[in-house]
């Protein structure tokens, strides 16, 4: 079924929220979220703590059933459909692996509920399977608290994925591992939905995680979607203040509207300052809005050519390398130059001053919420 | 300090404290078994076998025993473990508290004093009227073994309830939502998770009754009216009636004898039962 999903030979939905509300007392956890899950496709939900992503998931394994409006999942509507019963398996945020049972035996857990119970031999052997999967060939006796945090959450994806769900749900499924390892799982488990052809839906806090592995990413707050997209859309064409501060770094220089022409705008900010770049949606001539400008757009020279700043911290980071600089009137901001950028020049030392420039264009006028 | 010497140190309050408290009365009820009894009664040194060899007098308070003390502690949890269940997963936990001091309340008076009121529900005057007066037999039910068993059951339900309640309570919840995300109906995955995961607290709360049942004299003196009496009765008997030391000891150290197996194969069984792990603590 992997590649038939790939190729896109059926682009409907495999899952759906339509209208998707939920409270819990007066506390509205979902609000109003509708979103139709494409086929085969890795798809997160980005958000801060508290924003309602592990709520969404919830009503669509079933451990939540919504206040308002409805779940579909594969074109049948599930409200009332318990969890146990819907083809949707889920990777929880601390794992819930069953402490009393070997790897193995938590593994097979899923193929055990099913009725008629498979052969013996053929748990085993996809138990097996799994295991090579998730590259643990050989722990299937070993006991739960015999395993690091990776490996458990390597059990927990075997454990999941053995059942061949419609939908793998993923709740923060990185969070409790140290950087480098959450680094090499976020490649592997990409590797591993390109394989399977499942699709995933993953709940993350982590802008990062979500803009390396997901083809879209839904952008929550309080409870609702802000905006849905694939990360490049996201990063280069975000609806507010919010998605863009969310995804990637950015820089936001308050304004006035000065003229809007199709669809580029210009903004004059603090002491005449102006930006020109793309209009967000909505954006008319005359009101306040912000420009937002990411910190590779802008550039740093020695001579004074341009908006004159101070340099305030510098900080190496490789191949790039952050300044934070300081302009009387537009505050403190950040710029990233590469090295390549920078060779001529000569880099500028923390209290030296110079000149900022930035292409026409490359800002974007944006709605400040 | 070398460590060993540390170590010895650290020790030494525990082993004089297990020397003085259990040991020392163990030894000197071992060394009372082999002895004789004095012509007032109390204990004259001597080494014999005779007190062992005379146990099968006392076979119906050896047989009491063993039937009861099992049977109650099966009783007991029979009935426990849904107490707990409620208690711990299905009541509101606004009512919990409440719920839990009403289990405990009946410590607050003696034994002795509900044994009394069972006593009189079980007499004449009790169940037993009422069942004649509604016409459904004329049974008897004060001094029977059955009597001592509602006893037993009522006087030790708490300690049953608790550690299993204790189990239920820690019981991460997630667990049951793995369950039925992968397809396991509530039922099975109580069979499944809640039950096997709730074991420590049963094989605690077993091994607690059990060992306290094996013990017990108060409950068959008094609901058991002098038929059903335990091996308990037999030791206060020998021990304050007859004050035959040495015959008493004997039969003290049997019941320990019986009690160390029978608890050593308990052990063995839920031990293999949890396949090997350390951390089901069975006490
Ligand atoms: N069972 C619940 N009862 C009451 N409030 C809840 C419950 N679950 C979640 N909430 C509330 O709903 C909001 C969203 O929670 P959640 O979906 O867990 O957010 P996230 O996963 O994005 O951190 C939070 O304010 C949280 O406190
Ligand atoms: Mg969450």
């Amino acid at each position: 079924m992997g590649a038939e999903s790939l190729t896109g030979a059926d682009k409907s939905s495999i899952a759906e929220l339509r209208g998707a509300t939920k409270r819990f007392g007066a506390v509205v956890a979902a609000r109003d979220i509708n979103l139709s899950i494409n086929r085969g496709e890795f798809l997160s939900f980005l958000g801060p703590s508290g924003c309602g992503k592990t709520t969404a998931l919830r009503m669509l394994a079933g451990f939540e059933a919504p206040t308002e409006g409805d779940i579909y999942l594969d074109g049948q509507r599930v409200n009332d459909i318990p969890a146990h019963q819907r083809p949707v398996n889920m990777v929880f945020q601390h794992y819930a692996l069953f402490p009393h049972l070997t790897v193995a035996e938590n593994i097979s857990y899923g193929l055990r509920q099913r009725r008629p119970k498979p052969p013996a031999a053929e748990i085993e052997a996809a138990v097996n399977r799994a295991l090579e999967t998730v590259r643990l060939p050989g722990f299937g006796p070993r006991r739960i608290w015999e395993m690091s945090g990776g490996q458990q959450q390597r059990v927990a994806l075997a454990r999941a994925i053995i059942n061949e769900p419609k939908l793998l749900l993923l709740d923060e499924p990185m969070a409790a591992l140290d950087k480098k390892l959450r680094h090499d799982m976020q490649i592997e488990l990409q590797t591993l939905q390109r394989k399977l052809g499942i699709t995933f839906i993953l709940v993350t806090h982590d802008q990062e995680e979500a803009l390396s592995m997901s083809d879209r990413i839904c952008i929550m707050r309080d409870g609702g979607i802000v905006q849905i997209g694939s990360p490049r859309d996201l990063y280069d064409r975000p609806k507010n203040r919010y998605v863009a501060d969310f995804v990637g770094k950015s820089n936001f220089f308050e304004g006035r509207v000065t003229s809007v022409a199709g669809d580029t705008a210009d903004l004059q900010g603090a002491a005449g300052i102006s930006f020109i770049g793309h209009a967000g949606a909505g954006i008319a001539v005359g009101q306040r809005a912000i420009a937002s400008l990411r910190p590779e757009q802008i550039s740093l020279s020695r001579g004074d050519g341009g908006v004159p700043v101070t340099v305030v911290n510098r900080i190496f980071l490789g191949e790039h390398t952050e300044y934070l600089v300081q302009n009387p009137d537009l505050g403190q901001f950040l710029i990233l130059a590469s090295r390549q950028a920078e060779a001529g020049e000569g880099n500028l030392e923390p209290g030296e001053t110079g000149s900022v420039s930035w292409r026409d264009g490359a800002a974007l006028i944006l709605n400040n919420d | 300090m070398t460590t060993r010497l540390r170590t010895i140190l650290l020790l030494t309050p525990a082993a004089a404290w297990l020397l003085a408290m259990l040991v020392l009365p163990l030894v000197v009820v071992v060394v009372f078994s082999f002895g004789e009894r004095a012509a007032a009664g109390g204990y004259s040194a001597a080494l014999t076998l005779e007190n062992f060899a005379n146990l099968g007098a006392r076979w119906a308070a050896f047989k009491n025993t063993l039937m009861l003390a099992p049977a109650g502690t099966v009783l007991c949890l029979l009935i426990a473990y849904p107490l707990a269940y409620y208690l711990a997963v299905k009541a509101d936990p606004k009512w919990r508290t409440l719920l839990l001091i009403l289990v405990i309340v009946p410590f607050w008076t003696s034994i002795l004093i509900r044994s009394y009121a069972w006593i009189y529900l079980l007499g004449g005057q009790g169940i037993p009227k009422l069942i004649s007066t509604l016409g459904l037999g004329n049974p008897r039910l004060i001094n029977t073994p059955f009597a001592v068993l509602i006893g037993i059951v009522y006087g030790y339900l708490p300690l049953m309830v608790f550690p299993i309640y204790v189990s239920l309570e820690r019981l991460d919840k997630r667990l049951l939502e793995a369950s039925a995300d992968l397809g396991s109906p509530p039922w099975r995955s109580f069979l499944q998770v809640t039950l096997p995961l709730s074991m420590p607290g049963v094989a605690t709360g077993c091994m607690l009754v059990f060992i306290l049942l094996m013990g017990e004299f108060l409950i068959p003196a008094m609901l058991g009216g002098g038929k059903v009496f335990f091996v308990g009765n037999a030791l206060v008997d020998l021990f304050l009636q007859s004050r035959n030391w040495p015959y008493g000891a004997a039969v003290a150290v049997a019941l320990v004898v019986i009690m160390l197996v029978t608890v050593t194969a308990y052990m063995r069984f839920t031990r293999r039962w949890a396949g090997g792990r350390d951390d089901v603590s069975l006490m």
